[in-house]
């Protein structure tokens, strides 16, 4: 064993003897110094368990991964919170997922519809409710596409029976209405919801859209939420690959593309904790290759597009070196602007989904070093994912808590902190630069060769900030 | 104020007993009230002549919120003044009966429902404490006493000794008590013995058996208790003797309920499993 491994888990011993002995041991499995050789039996993190109470985990529910995540970007659907009013409104459009489109008119996108239970609903059933509601929504709206009804808590306790609903207005309104039983209580983490959310495309949408004809260049654009326009870049690149993208899931996606990505000669998956399962089901149901790929930072780009183009032929592939040629002075001009202001300083980021691995490379290419990163839901196959793309001895963190975030902040002084809105204003408090890595803290797009000059610029108007400067003297 | 909740099997006659146990009160002067505590919110039609049509939660349902109601729209005077109240909820297989008790019963109190003489309030609970809403009368400050309503049938005992689990969970965290079992007989084989016994090894009593009678039929189809259809009549005597006795019931315990094995061995020795035997 390395002596970076050794320091680095006396560093989390340091941490964890905060902790009662039943914590102590219970958050041990959770945290590990990084052995990206996979050599060392005792650097991998236990992950996808349920919470210990009392440690203020920040993780969200199945009705945020079903809802906030998947659903809730489809925008010619009106996803409907079916429930009590609060799980709507603050989900209410937080992730900054851009579509095209009139809204209220033909796309819904950052509107919040609920069917706002009351104590009537709760002891009649909300399903009569649901029934109007469904109706109502209909004519209000004659352009929608598609109905998603998304369960909060009481639903799944009182036995609402959605799936009947939907059936039968379904047959009446004569459009797809998607029952999504997401209830907060499933699962021990959003994960479950996305997972949810998965199923219910794949048995109620996906093969059921039109496309007229097909090329051998059709590819789907998976898990790119289109947060701050990340899909639109990404996108913008597939095209000029000379590939055809048929479907993008969910970020300004329509219910069409979500009826048609079965066509695809190729799934191109973005966020693989959130959709690897309906890809999985396309292979095996349509047999349809599917391919990670990174469009974080210039370095990861070369090689996702080089990888990518290698399912295609010798055009594709011309073009995507074509393309390298092309942005790399333009990447490089960024670097050059930035490293020098960024070279060495250190990150600590504690996210979801792809982020915590995926953003690593843009870091690196603007001479920045990750010395921490984990996920609040992230699975086995993440982590397997993380370990190599670290240095040996980073701190791999799964569900971590707010005390071992200010803990290892606190130790590694890590220069900036990307994390979510709930760790913020803590950050703020501390003095310590923060960045809203969930949402890209209203900026954007950081996909492809259009995000890169932005996420440089951001992290280098966040690390250099003279604010935290004045924060930290004041204490 | 006696606060008194009636539990038993479905269909063991909770809600004639309580009805007519309660005439038998008021006859004898005390002030009641009843609280029927199931969707069906036929815990009242005795008293009231005709089934409830204004329950909390119908009345809440059409307002929009329980909030809007008024006390005098869902509580009514019924025979000799004795004032009725029925949670009501939703029809089998929807939305959360429970729940309707629990709101019903915070809606009651809130607004006053329980004057300051009256001198007994009974709440007729739907069969078994199936979920924390059933349960919703016997938490602390309600209810202190349970009758249980049973038979010599052998499921009805087996919701007996599952009802008094229920009450010793609320009887160690909030103070409720079993008063005692209520026999309605079904003139099984050696009844009355059979459920003495099972009432001694709960640790409570036998507090009335109340023989089968026809009559009861007779008055029900009226939509009247005994006592007010005939008052002559004998059977009207075991409620009033059954009402008395509940009126001076000292004997207030924390049940010991039985285990499986126990109460089936209890069927034995009262040998009703070999009598079946040697019958066929």
């Amino acid at each position: 064993m390395s002596t970076a491994i050794k320091e680095t888990q006396k560093l989390i011993e340091e941490v964890l003897d905060a902790y009662p002995e039943k914590a102590k041991k219970d958050r041990a499995k959770h945290l590990a110094a990084n052995d990206p050789s996979g050599q060392c039996s005792t650097c991998q993190v236990k992950s996808n368990i349920k919470s210990r109470p009392g440690v203020m985990t920040v993780r969200g529910c199945a009705y945020a991964g079903a809802k906030g995540v998947v659903w809730g970007p489809v925008k010619d659907q009106i996803t409907i919170s079916h429930g009590p009013i609060g799980c709507g409104q603050y989900s209410w459009w937080a992730r900054r997922n851009y579509y095209n489109g009139q809204t209220g008119i033909d796309t819904f996108g950052t509107m919040h519809i609920t069917t706002d239970f009351q104590e009537k609903d709760i002891v009649y059933g909300g399903d009569k409710n649901l029934h109007a509601a469904l109706h109502e929504l209909k004519e209000l709206f004659p352009l929608a596409k598609s109905m998603g009804i998304l369960s909060e808590c009481p639903v799944g306790l009182i036995g609402d029976d959605i799936e009947a609903v939907s059936k039968k207005a379904a047959k009446e309104l004569g459009i797809p209405i998607v029952p999504v039983r997401c209830e907060g209580f499933r699962g021990v983490s959003q994960s479950l919801g996305h997972h949810i959310a998965n199923d219910t495309i794949r048995d109620y949408i996906l093969g059921k859209g039109k496309l007229e004809k097909t090329t051998p260049y059709d590819v789907a654009l998976i898990g790119d939420y289109n947060i701050g326009g990340d899909a639109w870049a990404s996108r913008k690149m597939l095209e000029e690959m000379g590939l055809r993208v048929i479907a993008q899931w969910t970020g300004d996606a329509s219910i069409n593309e979500m009826g048609i990505a079965h066509k695809a000669k190729l799934n191109l998956i973005h966020c693989y904790r959130s959709m690897n399962y309906i890809c999985r089901h396309m292979e095996e149901t349509y047999g349809i290759p599917w391919v990670e790929f990174n469009f974080f930072g210039p370095t990861k780009i070369y090689q996702s597009l080089r990888k990518i183009a290698s399912y295609f032929d010798d055009r594709i592939k011309e073009n995507a070196e074509k393309m390298i040629e092309k942005y790399k002075p333009v990447m490089d001009a960024v670097v050059e602007q930035y490293k020098p202001r960024l070279e060495g300083k250190k990150v600590m980021l504690y996210v979801g989904g792809l982020r915590p691995r995926h953003t690593i490379g843009a870091y690196e290419d603007l001479g920045m070093e990750v010395v921490a990163s984990g996920y609040e839901f992230g699975h086995n196959d993440d982590y397997k994912r993380t370990y190599p793309e670290m240095k040996e001895g980073a701190v791999i963190m799964d569900d971590a808590t707010l005390y071992e975030l200010e803990e290892f902040t606190r130790r590694l002084r890590p220069d900036m902190v990307g994390s979510g809105i709930k760790e913020k204003y803590s950050y703020h408090k501390m003095g310590v630069p923060f960045r809203q890595m969930h949402s890209w803290d209203y900026s954007g797009p950081y996909h492809g060769f259009d995000g890169f000059p932005v996420f440089a610029r951001d992290m280098d108007m966040t690390v250099n900030s003279p604010t935290w400067d004045l924060i930290r003297r004041k204490r | 104020m006696r606060q008194i909740a009636i539990y038993g099997k479905g269909g063991i006659g909770k809600s004639t007993t309580t009805q007519n146990t309660v005439a038998g009160l008021s006859e004898a002067g005390y002030k009641c009230m009843i609280v029927g505590c199931d969707p069906k919110a036929d815990a009242t039609r005795l008293i009231l002549h005709k089934k409830a049509q204004a329950t909390v939660m119908d009345m809440a349902r059409e307002r929009g919120t329980v909030e809007d109601l008024e006390i005098e729209e869902v509580l009514l005077t019924g025979f000799r003044g004795i004032r009725c109240a029925e949670s009501g909820g939703p029809e089998p297989g929807v939305g959360c009966a429970g729940r309707g008790v629990i709101t019903a019963i915070n809606f009651l109190e809130e607004n006053g429902a329980y004057e300051a003489d009256t001198d007994f309030v009974f709440y007729d609970v739907l069969g078994d404490v199936v979920c924390g809403g059933f349960a919703m009368p016997i938490r602390e400050g309600k209810a202190k006493e349970i009758y249980i309503v049973t038979s010599g049938e052998m499921m009805a005992m087996y919701a007996a000794n599952n009802i008094s689990r229920g009450i010793l969970k609320y009887a160690q965290s909030g103070g409720v008590r079993l008063g005692g079992l209520i026999c309605n007989s079904r003139k099984t084989d050696k009844e009355y013995e059979l459920i003495s016994e099972l009432a001694k090894r709960l640790n409570t009593q036998m507090i009335h058996f109340v023989p089968r009678d026809n009559q009861v039929q007779r008055a029900e189809l009226r939509r009247m208790t005994v006592i007010e259809y005939s008052p002559e009549h004998p059977q009207a005597d075991e409620y009033r003797a059954l009402a008395k006795k509940i009126a001076e019931n000292k004997n207030l315990v924390i049940p010991t309920p039985l285990t499986m094995d126990e109460l089936e061995s209890l069927l034995m020795e009262f040998g009703i499993l070999e009598n079946e035997e040697a019958a066929a």
